[in-house]
This record gives structure tokens, sequence and C-alpha cells, in this order.
């Protein structure tokens, strides 16, 4: 993994956020075909799944998780896929693992143990997941307590209402806080994108919580109506291009929820390789947050290697 | 290269679409076809074939058959035989045959795909997601209109026999676009492929009898451009249809002139592709690479000329640039490319060609760095800036890859420069303020105009230019109109010996005095000769002849100005000052019309008396044609704010507005019968639906026109919007026909006259509504006040909004 100078942030620009304009239909445009321009087949396929892989934010996020799932979903993590698929794919000798583990607070410690000897982080869902509505304080409280946990990745949720009532300054502030809180640990601030109403929303909340120092933009908690789609998914990554373009700093993208298949990570792929380049396809600036998808993936790779469809059975489980 | 390597370069590897089928469908032919007449294979009788390349490799794929022509004969008369079965056919059977069709194109929709992309070299993409469905969706559509033919065009008939030549850029969906509404509306055709490119079109005959088309209802004849021109000239037919060059258009128009064929031509363009400030601008990058790089830049109404805003201007063609660097050229049945393989080498060359013109006249040149393949016709995406209108580069249609920019710094240079050539196909329009985009819309010249989109593309919506783009449209119910004459109309049978056009045509000797048995002297009536009437001003005629009109008793009953040349240029230029005129609602129109009418019914007597004067017509006719003449004046002021346009149902999620806007200035030459009534018919629908004329009354008897411009004074109808000028009719016709700023002409008169106006209206392709030598029954509505007029009157410009926020 190459080292990043981390976005330090910037001054609030409001002149530039309030230039923001999406074109919804085009936006649709570029993502239904964006897809059916490009095609990766056989082994080109392998390889890049494989690498979707390694930007997998492996996730379990519900009111059930206790240390023994957890534990098991740290176990896939180290070795998500197969050895004998691996060994076929001339990967065995990669040390091939997930992007990092994500979990609630409770769970930060499970994981944190269970990851020891391995360089996966532990990310923790944060600031009164996933509504963002429990009291500021106990949110800022909330990242300190992760962090002293061990948690390496801090994934926060904005408050909606900051942005659908237009205050960016509040928004930018309370981003900048939470960072502040974060101390060396990377915050991926979640936009919630389902609840903010347009894609043009979505831009300006982009560029505001880039401007407060996000070292990852995340599309959503995987908690709402709508989740990552692909509308949503350029709109956040052009704003991280024009980010780059004018203050040299790389931001990195992180989708979530509804990200089931081979297929829609190959798709993410795709657009991230062709709206921001080869140079964000990799786990420090490109991540999937999914629970199932690891599994579809490794069901595929078995295909490419066996030429048979593959068993979810024969697929060991998180 | 290893799963590891790929896993750390994450590059793109080959993603082939499979070819066998198509593989096996040429071998079934021995890689040999022949002509398709009466769903039959057909040798061609010279026993000529020529070979069929597939440009990305410059393999030959199979040997077609030229036909000449006996061949063009024999399927002419298969398809004249069967005409009469299928014409007659319910709208609802031939409905289902369309609807066969539509079907038999979706079933076999990936073999379509695939040939056509071995054939052209376009990337499979395209054929599988855009030229196929659409050409299934183009059947289905006009099984719609078949359908309903009987009841919604029900005062309409076929054409007849139509010859359709089709060009190489979309050779299926081209197809498609010219056989849907000529089947659905009754007639029966011989259609040519291009030479470079006819297997889909071999296909599509198998399907027409898989799908069981009667036989001779649809006739394929490959061959040269010596087959195309065979096509044009042969009498059997009653109408073509091309697409393709102007340059080739205009050899047709010239060709088909004076023969009473229908004609429509869509041809070429250099389409304008707007960008302003407040434009999503990662949205309009990408609408260039469609506008542009769709098909390699062959596409007619590419948008091939960027004009975007100043302030904006280096950021953005920074963005273009690197945006080109991620553009994939390379096997078009490759998945995974942006474009395939220009069709052939000269066509490459071609290119070459402008693009060195470029930058000789000082253009810069940005060509992204990326793989190219080694074989094969392919040429890179072409970025030319530091380009100005001036440049050639700006205002010829190259065709290819290759995109022109410049800057504007207002909303209205930039229309200007938008409308700155002699095309008008299309406009893509880039900016968040509705305000503005509409605005803008309204404005540029162009049938298609794309809002926020670009090269969209549907059978519900007529496509087809302005200007030398061409006329007729093809798609919506706009289209139909090309395929079917009133029931009112035989098919013009005009007779004429021009073999070749006489430069001294319209030649006139300006008029003399009364010969001296003009007056009796008796008498000393106060002169009343009338004047020129242009920008709304009465102006002596600039050659100051004047000449004597004779009554029906052989005597004087006055005398007008001999108008000449340079009358006309002061009219035209008059018409073109008051075009402000097409900006006026309609309501002002309507009431303007009424006024027209009410000043006239007050002089009702004196324009009867006038009538017979001059035309030793009844008290009573004269009476009932002025009746007439106010009626008329009434219907087109009733339709002065009620032919708009519609809304399109188009694929597009949004609105696709179909506005009927007015062609511009037109030139009207007027027949000698009915001399007020038919002046009245010609002079109202075209203002009623804002456009400016120049108008040349009845050469015999002109003076119920100049009269009547008095009416016009009176009637608060702005300046220069009529513009009267009297004289030899064919001499003044000539010159209005061949202004290049006249938009259209209409010619009431002989053959002879019809054939030259058609001929000379090639000089700048506009469009021609002739009488061929056929008088009309200005009495009767149907011929007297038809859609016709309504629809001469107007082009129609189909605006693309997409909606969503």
């Amino acid at each position: 993994m190459t080292t990043l100078e981390r976005n330090p942030g910037m001054p609030l620009d409001l002149g530039w956020v309030y230039a923001s304009r999406v074109n919804l239909s085009a936006v649709e445009r570029r993502t239904s075909t964006l897809t059916k321009r490009r095609s990766v087949k056989k082994d080109w396929q392998a390889a890049w799944l494989l690498k979707a892989i390694t930007m997998i934010d492996l996730t379990t996020l519900s009111g059930d998780d206790t240390p023994g799932n957890v534990l098991r979903l740290c176990k896939k993590a180290r070795q998500p896929v197969r050895t004998d698929l691996l060994e076929a794919l001339g990967m065995r000798d990669k040390n091939l693992t997930v992007g990092a583990v994500c979990v609630y607070h409770r769970r930060v410690k499970d994981a944190v143990e269970a990851l020891q000897g391995t360089s996966i982080p532990v990310a923790a869902v944060s600031t009164g997941f996933p509504a963002g509505q429990s009291p500021y304080q106990q949110r800022l409280e909330e990242i300190h307590e992760s962090v002293a946990a061990g948690a390496k990745e801090i994934d926060i949720v904005i408050s909606r209402e900051h942005v659908l009532r237009g205050d960016w300054e509040a928004l930018y502030r309370e981003t900048k806080e939470m960072r502040e809180a974060c101390g060396d640990a990377h915050i991926k601030t979640i936009l919630a994108t389902g609840e903010l109403g347009t894609l043009k929303n979505v831009r300006m909340a982009s560029l505001v919580c880039m401007m407060a120092g996000a070292d990852f933009i995340k599309t959503s908690t995987g908690k709402e109506p709508v989740n990552a789609t692909l509308e949503v998914g350029l709109v956040m990554v052009r704003a991280v291009r024009d980010y780059y373009e004018r203050t040299g700093y790389k931001v990195g993208f992180k989708p979530a929820g509804g990200i089931r298949t081979a297929k829609d990570a190959m798709n993410w792929e795709i657009l991230i390789k062709e709206e921001l380049g080869d140079e964000w396809l990799t786990p420090a600036l490109f991540r999937f947050g999914a629970s199932g998808l690891l599994g579809d993936i490794e069901r595929q790779l078995s295909h490419h290697v066996t030429g048979r469809y593959a068993a979810r059975h024969h697929m060991p489980m998180a | 290269m290893s799963v590891a390597e790929i896993f750390e370069s994450m590059t793109y590897g080959p993603a082939p679409e499979a070819n066998d089928a198509a593989t096996a469908w040429l071998d079934d032919h021995q890689r040999k076809f022949n002509l398709f007449i009466k769903n039959h294979w057909a040798a061609p009788k010279s026993k000529k074939y020529m070979d069929s390349k597939n440009p990305a490799t410059g393999e030959t794929l199979a040997q077609i058959a030229i036909a000449g022509q006996p061949d063009i004969e024999d399927a002419v008369s298969a398809a004249r035989e069967a005409f009469g079965p299928w014409s007659s056919l319910s709208g609802h059977q031939r409905a289902r045959h369309l609807y066969a069709l539509a079907r038999t194109v979706q079933k076999h929709q990936r073999l379509l795909a695939v040939i056509e992309s071995m054939d052209n070299g376009k990337p499979i993409r395209e054929s599988r997601d855009i030229d196929v469905p659409l050409v299934a969706r183009h059947f289905y559509y006009h099984a719609g209109w078949a359908q309903l033919m009987d009841s919604e065009l029900r005062d309409y008939q076929p054409v007849g026999v139509v010859g359709q030549i089709i060009p190489w850029n979309f050779p299926l969906l081209m197809l498609a676009w010219k056989i849907a509404p000529a089947l659905a509306m009754g007639n029966t055709v011989v259609i040519k492929p291009a030479p470079y490119t006819n297997l889909s079109a071999l296909l599509f005959a198998e399907l027409v009898v898989e799908a069981g088309l009667p036989p001779g209802v649809v006739n394929i004849l490959t061959g040269d451009d010596k087959t195309g021109a065979g096509i044009v000239e042969h009498a059997g037919f009653d109408k073509i249809a091309f697409t393709g060059s102007t340059e080739v258009g205009r050899i047709i128009r010239r060709a088909t002139a004076g023969t009473g064929k229908r004609l429509s031509l869509e041809l070429g363009g250099k389409s304008p592709f707007l960008v302003f400030d407040d434009a999503d601008q990662d949205a309009a990058i990408e609408g260039i690479i469609d506008a542009i790089w769709f098909n390699q830049g062959q596409v007619c109404c590419a948008g091939s000329r960027l004009l975007v805003q100043e302030n904006i201007a280096d950021s953005f063609l920074n963005k273009l640039r690197s945006r080109m660097g991620k553009l994939r050229v390379g096997d078009p049945l490759d998945k995974g490319i942006d474009l395939g393989a220009i069709v052939d080498v000269i066509q490459c060359q071609t290119i070459e060609n402008w693009v060195k013109k470029g930058l000789a006249e000082g253009a810069e040149i940005y060509q992204p760095e990326i793989s190219m393949p080694q074989n094969g016709c392919f040429f890179p995406p072409t970025l030319l800036t530091n380009v100005a209108p001036a440049a050639t580069v700006a205002q010829e249609e190259i065709f290819g890859p290759v995109l022109v920019a410049m800057t504007f710094r207002t909303p209205s240079e930039a229309v200007e420069l938008a409308n700155n050539t002699r095309f008008g196909l299309a406009a893509s329009i880039w900016s968040e303020n509705i305000n503005l985009a509409l605005d803008i819309a309204h404005k540029v010249k162009a049938g298609s105009i794309w809002v926020n989109s670009t090269n969209l593309f549907d059978a519900a919506s007529g496509f087809g230019g302005y200007r030398e783009s061409g006329f007729g449209r093809e798609g919506g119910r706009e289209g139909l109109y090309e395929y079917v004459r009133p029931k009112w109309q035989n098919r013009p049978q005009p007779k004429i010996a021009v073999e070749k056009p006489d430069p001294k045509w319209g030649k006139l000797v300006p008029g003399r005095p009364a010969p001296l048995n003009g007056h009796n002297g008796a008498f000393a009536k106060i002169d009343r000769t009338p004047k020129l009437y242009i920008g709304g001003k009465q102006v002596r005629s600039d050659g100051n002849y004047t000449r004597t009109i004779w009554g029906a008793n052989e005597a004087s009953v006055g005398q007008v100005s001999d108008g000449n040349r340079k009358d006309i240029r002061d009219a035209v230029e008059a018409a073109h000052k008051a075009k402000g005129w097409s900006f006026k609602n309609g309501h002002s129109r309507a009431q303007i019309l009424y006024y027209i009418a009410e000043n006239l019914a007050i002089r009702a007597e004196e324009f009867a008396r006038r009538l017979v004067t001059m035309t030793g017509q009844t008290q009573e006719s004269a009476e009932q044609e002025v009746e007439l003449t106010i009626s008329r004046l009434f219907t087109y002021a009733a339709w002065s704010d009620k032919y708009g346009g519609v809304v399109q149902e188009t694929t597009l999620r949004g609105v696709t507005i179909a506005l009927y806007e007015p062609v511009g200035v037109i030139g009207i030459a007027c027949p000698d019968e009915y001399p007020l009534l038919a002046f009245v018919s010609l002079l109202a629908p075209a203002i009623a639906r804002g456009n400016t004329v120049v108008i040349i009354p009845s050469e015999k008897y002109p003076l119920s026109a100049t009269d009547f411009y008095q009416i016009l004074e009176t009637s608060d109808l702005p300046g220069g919007v009529v513009n009267i000028v009297t004289g030899g009719r064919d001499h003044l016709a000539k010159t209005l026909v061949e202004h290049d700023d006249v938009d259209a002409m209409w010619y009431f008169g002989g053959a002879e006259g019809s054939f030259y106006i058609e001929y000379l209206s090639a000089s700048n392709m506009k469009r021609t509504w002739v009488s061929y030598g056929e008088a009309l029954d200005w009495l009767d509505s149907h011929q007297g006040e038809g859609d016709d007029f309504l629809r001469e009157s107007t082009q129609v410009k189909n605006i693309w909004v997409p909606t969503g926020e």
C-alpha cells in the first residue's frame, strides 16, 4: 500500500460549493453506458475481483453482533479466498486480505484482538450511527472511545439536517471537529446520500466534507432506503477529482450498502478507473462497504478456476 | 499477462464478442450475395460483383452484386406490381406486417449487431445497444401508424413506388428509417444500401421473408454509385428518399427536377455543441464524447463544432483533453472500446486531409496518447483548437472523429456562431439554466435540438434538417407526410421537353408603352400605376420599366412596374429585416390577418370589379372569389395560433417538443388563375405561421395583388413581412430561387418553370413547392387550403429536454 499524505482540509470555500451543477439525466446516461462501454473478462475479471477483495470493508452492523460472529468475520477477513483457488490463480503468496473490518464500537475490541498480527485495520461506525441524531458531545466522545479501543478508521455520519437546511458552515465545523477527534485514525464521512434529496446536495456535501479534512467520503450507512448507486458514486468521485485537481490531495471514496454481486464490484471498479484513474484502485483510496459481496466474488473466482458454476456452501462462510 | 500481473496493473484486456453465427451466415451464402427482388435472390444481369470488406481487418467478407439498369427495371416492376395489393390492404393488415418485422428484427438482434459491426467497423456496443434497438423501435412505432392511417390520415394516399438510397454510417438504422414509414403508409420500395455496407441489408432481406412480407414490397438492390444514379433517374419511381452527403443531395435534386417525383433529403451537418458557464461541465464533457466520438464521428448530426463560453474555456478544454486520454480505440467487436474502425481507407484519408488543412490554417491539434491498432482503418480522437469560423475545418463537414473548438462571450454571440453555417441538422445545448437553454433552443436553426443531452434518437421524433442539411423528416407524425399525398392529388405527370437547363430561362425584355390601341383618349383618367411594395413602402422599380396589363377584351386595364433582379434583392433584404414577425405571438398575427380580411370586406365590390375587368370573369364568380378570399384570410387567422407543434412521445424521460417553426423567407410565384384568391391562399398561410415573403403576383393579372397592398398598409402589417414584386414571373422567380438567403420557393406555374425552380434550388438546397403545370382548383377547400399549406409554411424542430433533479 502506498502511503499518501492525508488530506489536511482547507478553509470552507462557499463559492466553490455553490458553483455545483449536477444534471441528473446526464449522470444517469453516463452510469448506464459506462458499464456497457467496458467489459472485463477471463483473467482480467479474476484479477479485478481479487483486487476488489482487497478493497472490501468487510462489515457487520447488526444488533445481534457478538464476539463470536465478529471473530468469524475477522477470520474470513484474513483469509478471504479458499487457498486452492488462490493457488490456481497464482496468488497464493500475495497475502491477500480484505481492506478492513467494519463494526460498531461495542465490537471494536473483539475485532482488534482477532486481527492481531495482520495489517487489517478495524473501522468503527460512529457518531450516533446511522441517524446521527444523538447529542453532539456524545458523538465526539464516541469517536474518542473507538480510537482508544484500537479503531484505525472511523466512519462518521454527517448531520443530514445541515445539508437539507443549507447550513454548510455547520457541516464544515462539525466534520472538522470530528476529524480532530479522530486524531491519527482516518475519518470516513458518511453522507447518507439516500436522505439528501438531490445529487446537487450530494456534490455540495462531498466538497464540504473534503474541505473539512475527510480522508474518505462514503455514500451511505447501508440503513437508508437507497444506498450506494452508481449515480451517487459518479457525483462523489467527480467531486473527489475536482478536489484533487484544485488542492493536490487525494481523498478516498467508499460506496456502501447494496453492493452484493461480483458484477456490482466490477462496475464500481470501472467507474473508479474511468473517472478517477488507476491510482485510486487501491485500499488506501477506495473501499467497498459490504457484507455479502465477498461470497459472490469467491464463487466467481471458483468458476473462473474450475469452469463450473459454484455452490454457495462450498465457500467458507464469514 | 498473468492474473497476478493484472492484479497489479489493473489494465483492461480483450473482451471480444463472438462472431461465429455471423461467420456461419456468411458461409451459408458461400460469401456471395445476389440482389433481393420479389422475395428472391436474383443474380445481377451484368454478372458483376464487388468486395465487401471488414474495415477493421481489411479482410474481404463477401462478394456483393452490382445491380445494373436491367436489374433496376426488374425491381421497379416488382415493386409496382406489389403496390396495388399492398396499398389496398387495410391499415391493420399492414400494421401486422410491420409488427412482424419489428419482432423478427428483435429475434435476430445480436446477429444483426455483429454483422453491422463487422461490415461497418462501429463498436459492437453501439450496434448492439443503439442501432439495432432503434431499428426494432422504428418498425414498432410505424406499425402503429399503419394501424391508424385509415383514421388519422384518412385524406391521404400512398405516394407509390419509392426509391431509397441510404448511407454507410448507420446501414441498418437508415434502412429502417426509410422502409418503415414507406411501408406503413402503403408504399412499396426499392432500397439501395451504400457500397461499403450491404450485409445488414441483405440479412434484413431474409428477415423480410421470415416475417412473411408479400413479394415485391421490399426490394434490395446492392450496387455502386451508378446503381444509385440509375434509381434516381428511373421514371418508374414516384419518390426518391436519400440520406447522404449534401454534395450528392444536390446532384439528386437536379436529377429529379421537374419530374414530379417527391424528394426527401437528409444531408450533412456541422452541428454546434454549446457549453455555457453554468453547465454541469462533467456532463457536457461526456456529451462531447457521445457527440463527436459516437460511431467514430461518422454521424451526420455529430456535434462537431464545440462552442464553449470563453470564461470557462481553458479549464473545460483541459478537462476534455484528459477525458480523451481515457478513450479506447480498437477492434469493433471488442465490448470494451469506444471507437471502432473508420468505414474505409479512402474515408480515413479524407479525414487526414481535413486535419492537415486545419493545421495549415493554424489550428492546434490534440490527440491523446492512447494505443491504436496497428492495422485496419483507424483514426484517433482529435481536437482542433485555435480555430475560428473562417477556418475551413470550422465550416466543412469532416465526417470523422475530429472536433473543432471555438469560444463565445455571450448567449447572443453563441447563437450567432451556432447559426454561422450552411447546415442546420442538430444542436446540443448545455446549461443548468432552463431559461437560457430553451431560449437558445428556440434561436438555433436546426431540426433536432438536444438540451443537456446529445445524439438522442427515437422513432417518435422526426429527424431532419434546416438549410443545406436537407428537407423532409424521418420519424414522428411529421415523417409520414413524406410518404403520402392528398387523396385528391394524382402523381404529377409533368410534360416537359427540357433535356438540359437553358441558362437563358427567365430572361426578359422589360415592358414598353402600350401599342396604339391602348386608350381611346376620350377621358383623361388620373394615372394609377402601382409601384412595387417592398419593406412596407411603395417603391419605384429599380429598372424603371413599366409593363401594360391587358384585360379580357384585349384592352389595357392598367400598368405595373416591371421588377428586376435588384428589386428582388431589395425585397429579400426587406423580408429579412422584418423577421421580428416570426417572434410575434400567434394571437397578434391572427389579429392582423383578421384586420386584413376586414379591410378587404369593406372594399369587396372594388376587388370584384377589378377581377371582372382584368379576367373577364362574371360578376358573380368575381364576387365569389372575393368572398372566398376573405374566408381564407379567416382560415389562416384561425391557424395563426393553432399550429405551434406537439409533444412527441419519445422514450426520453422529460419532454420532446416538436415546434412547427416558420421556414424563414419564402419566395412565392403565383399562378394566373384566380389572381386574388390564389395570391391570398399562398400569402396567408405563410405569414400566419410567421414567415416573411417575397411574392410575385400573377404575371398576367397582377392588379388585384397591387390593389391588395393598400389593404396591407391599412391593416397594421409590419413593413417587409409581405413584399410584392410585379413583372415577368419566371424572370423574378429565377432570381428568387437562386437567392441563397431565401429559405423556400413556391412556384405555381408551368411544368417547365417547375423544372427550373427545382433545378436551381439546389444552389442552397432550399425547400421548393411547385405545381408542375397542374393547376389547383383554388375554390376547393382541400386543394386551396389543405394541410399542405401549413406544412409548407413550417419546419419541424424537435427539442429534447430531459428532466429530473
